[in-house]
């Protein structure tokens, strides 16, 4: 297929790897890929036969779905069980298991619950159904929270009063900040997210290779992509210099997209976020202002959400801050299952411990 | 399963939940020799001949897509299921499911391309039923075909089983029918050129048994797509499957689909594709046959029978990494056939 197939194209990858042993020669580097759609590609391609062995890759926390607590599930679920309620929500987010229930749980005995693609397709389920309130759950990053604060926007020029989203959106740079201060695996380079940086620009990594003297490059999601932003990260640990970089330049600017940043932040704020595994971090999430505070799900339902409890065992945590593999998991290819998760991690398509499920 | 478990969506899916499913309680139940061979179709004997018989329920949504509809993919499915048994199908049943207030003209038209689809097989629908159910009983329509067929001797699988060096062949591209299905549902705005592949493949099966008694091992791709059913050949096996990326036919607009919404051929339905595992000194000889049937014109042979890793199958991608392909992951989207 054009413009894809030029990016899997055997020869070029051969010749990558090979610049990237003559770098490395048999030094020890470790890269996260922060993103779990680099995860995905890196398993999904065999890319890993392309390095040599002292490179090794630890996965992030850049899966959405992975890194929403379980707090926030429970109150979905809590949410889901009202009568008047319809949930709206991306599809992975059904599986994820909360304390005692999931929302696949919850519809399968009667919950309303709807699959949308996107953000914008459940304001047509709220126009419909105007005896409902409908709750989006609103997840993700910089990419996915532009398209929610869009609808939210839209929301308001419907004067829709059916409408809600439950926010749990992060932002990535506190979240980094957090995992290099408590960096016990000795990252010397990050795979940066190429969807989150086409709506920020290279701006918001640069106190990455500022202060902490890690390189940074923004790279694409094909495996010529990936190999040629290791070999990028490999030339910089090489050169003994710390910047960062973009070699997905086809598709982010340095600025980034300007008209999304808006539109984001007219509708939402910083705040502190509670990440899975990496626990409360300050001006790591989103929440809606005060101006379109009826939007809000968070204030408009008083709902009673049950005490959280992890299943005991789940590393979620642990896999999600890079620290272990999911190999180190007692419960993986055990108990813990797609089809019978015990973490995040294991649901979603771009979770760690579902990526090595389904590709080793 | 616990007794206060629920069934959800994934129990149907055709995964790893449905395939437990079936053994932990479908077989607690009715378990016996020939249905826990778990096949396609159940294959005995009666009176003197070979048997296959089988049964299968519909409830693809919408009702019409492009390159067929509900009734194509009930006659062609269950004709299928015999087909790749090694059975030539003669006789179905239709059992009708139909909520209150659905359109006779869509009815009809359902029906009359369940009676071409059955004619250009050579197959009678010979046993039938129908019911009607108060509105929301049901959704639109759903119809169950159970379907029979004799397995002539002269024309059967090999009874040596798959060893290591035998050839994997299929008979075209990944994916059409769920692409296909896909893109004609609500929600998705997008054109595309895909059709769905829904067709009766008995001809060709038959065509392809004639010449060749060293075929061992047939399945058609539904449900959980190619990677399921090359797991289930492995599973608990000696050997492993070896499958390369770059042999495996998809259709350029397939390939769109799958960039887009983020889907595997490997993993997706198909309603017109049967891989067979062919001992090697015959396979250049069954390519070629089955290039020649107006169903086969894009045949390849994508991998063999490996001695390692055992029960895995292995897939060098295009761009020249491996990775091991497993079963579906996580859910099926649902109501695709």
């Amino acid at each position: 297929m054009k413009y894809v197939d030029e990016f899997r194209n055997n020869r070029v990858a051969q010749r990558l790897s090979e610049e990237i042993k003559s770098l490395a020669r048999d030094r020890e580097m470790t890269f996260m890929e922060v993103c779990g759609g680099h995860t995905i590609a890196i398993f999904k391609y065999g890319l890993r036969d392309f390095l040599p062995p002292g490179i090794h890759l630890i996965s992030g926390p850049g899966c959405p779905v992975c890194v929403t607590p379980t707090g926030f599930i429970d109150r979905a679920v809590a949410l889901s069980r009202r009568k008047e309620v319809i949930i709206a929500t991306f599809g992975d987010m059904i599986r994820v298991p909360g304390s005692s229930s999931s929302l696949r749980e919850e519809k399968a005995q009667g919950a309303d619950v709807w699959v949308v693609y996107s953000a914008m397709d459940a304001i047509p389920v709220a126009r419909d159904n105007p005896d409902k309130k409908v709750v989006f759950l609103g997840i993700g990053f910089e990419t996915t929270a532009p398209t929610i604060a869009a609808t939210i926007l839209q929301a308001d020029r419907l004067r829709l009063s059916n409408f809600f989203v439950l926010s749990t959106l992060k932002t990535m740079p506190n979240a980094l900040k957090a995992l290099l201060e408590g960096d016990d695996m000795g990252i010397q380079g990050f795979i940066c997210p190429g969807h989150v940086s086409t709506i920020t620009g290279l701006g918001i990594y640069e106190f990455i290779a500022r202060d902490y003297g890690v390189p940074c490059v923004i790279s694409g999601f094909e495996p010529t992509d990936i190999l040629q932003t290791l070999y990028m990260l490999t030339r910089q640990v090489g050169d003994g210099v710390a910047k960062v970089e973009s070699q997905y330049t086809r598709t982010v600017k340095r600025e980034g997209n300007p008209l999304a940043q808006k539109t984001m932040m007219a509708v939402f704020e910083p705040c502190d976020m509670e990440w899975r595994g990496l626990g409360i971090i300050p001006g790591s999430g989103l929440k809606i202002r005060d101006e379109f505070v009826r939007f809000n799900a968070l204030q408009h339902f008083d709902v009673e959400v049950e005490p959280t409890r992890q299943e005991p065992g789940c590393i979620c945590g642990d896999v999600m801050r890079g620290a272990k593999t999911p190999l180190d998991c007692k419960l993986f290819k055990k108990t813990c299952t797609p089809a019978n998760p015990a973490g995040a991690c294991m649901v979603s398509e771009e979770g760690t411990c579902a990526t090595y499920f389904k590709y080793t | 399963m616990k007794t206060d478990e629920k069934i959800t969506l994934a129990h149907g899916g055709g995964g790893r939940l449905s395939r437990d499913f079936i053994k932990k309680v479908l077989l607690r139940y009715f378990g016996n020799p020939i249905l826990s061979e778990l096949q396609d179709s159940a294959t005995f004997d009666l009176t003197g001949n070979r048997v296959a018989f089988t049964t299968d329920s519909y409830v693809v949504k919408p009702l019409f897509f492009p390159g067929g509809d509900i009734g194509k993919l009930a006659v062609a499915g269950t004709i299928n299921d015999l087909a790749v048994v090694g059975a030539q199908p003669l006789y179905l049943s239709c059992g009708l499911i139909i909520e209150e207030g659905f359109e006779l003209g869509q009815l009809e038209r359902i029906l009359g391309s369940m009676q071409e689809t059955a004619r250009k097989a050579g197959v009678k629908v010979v046993a039938g039923d129908t019911k009607v159910v108060e509105k929301k009983g049901a959704d639109q329509l759903f119809i169950n075909t159970a379907g029979i067929g004799l397995i002539r001797k002269d024309r059967c699988l090999s009874p040596v089983g798959p060893g290591i060096g035998d050839k994997i062949i299929i008979n075209g591209g990944l994916g059409e029918h769920e692409a296909a299905v896909i893109s004609s549902r609500e929600g998705f705005d997008f054109e595309t050129e895909v059709v769905s592949d829904c067709v009766p493949l008995n001809d060709l099966i038959q065509g392809i048994l004639k010449v060749s008694p060293n075929v061992k091992w047939m399945r058609d791709p539904t449900r959980g797509g190619l990677a399921a059913i090359l797991n289930e050949l492995v599973e608990g096996k000696p050997f492993g499957i070896r499958i390369e990326e770059a042999q495996i036919p998809v259709k350029e607009a397939v390939k769109g689909i799958c960039e887009l919404l983020g889907f595997d051929p490997l993993y997706m339905v198909n309603e017109g594709k049967v891989v067979l595992v062919v001992a090697w000194e015959d396979a250049d000889r069954v390519l070629k046959i089955m290039q020649k049937h107006p169903l086969g014109g894009e045949s390849r042979i994508i991998g063999e029978i490996v001695p390692e890793p055992e029960g895995k199958v292995v897939l060098k991608t295009g761009v020249g990494g491996h990775r091991v392909v497993d079963m579906m992951v996580g859910e099926m989207l649902p109501r695709i056939c």
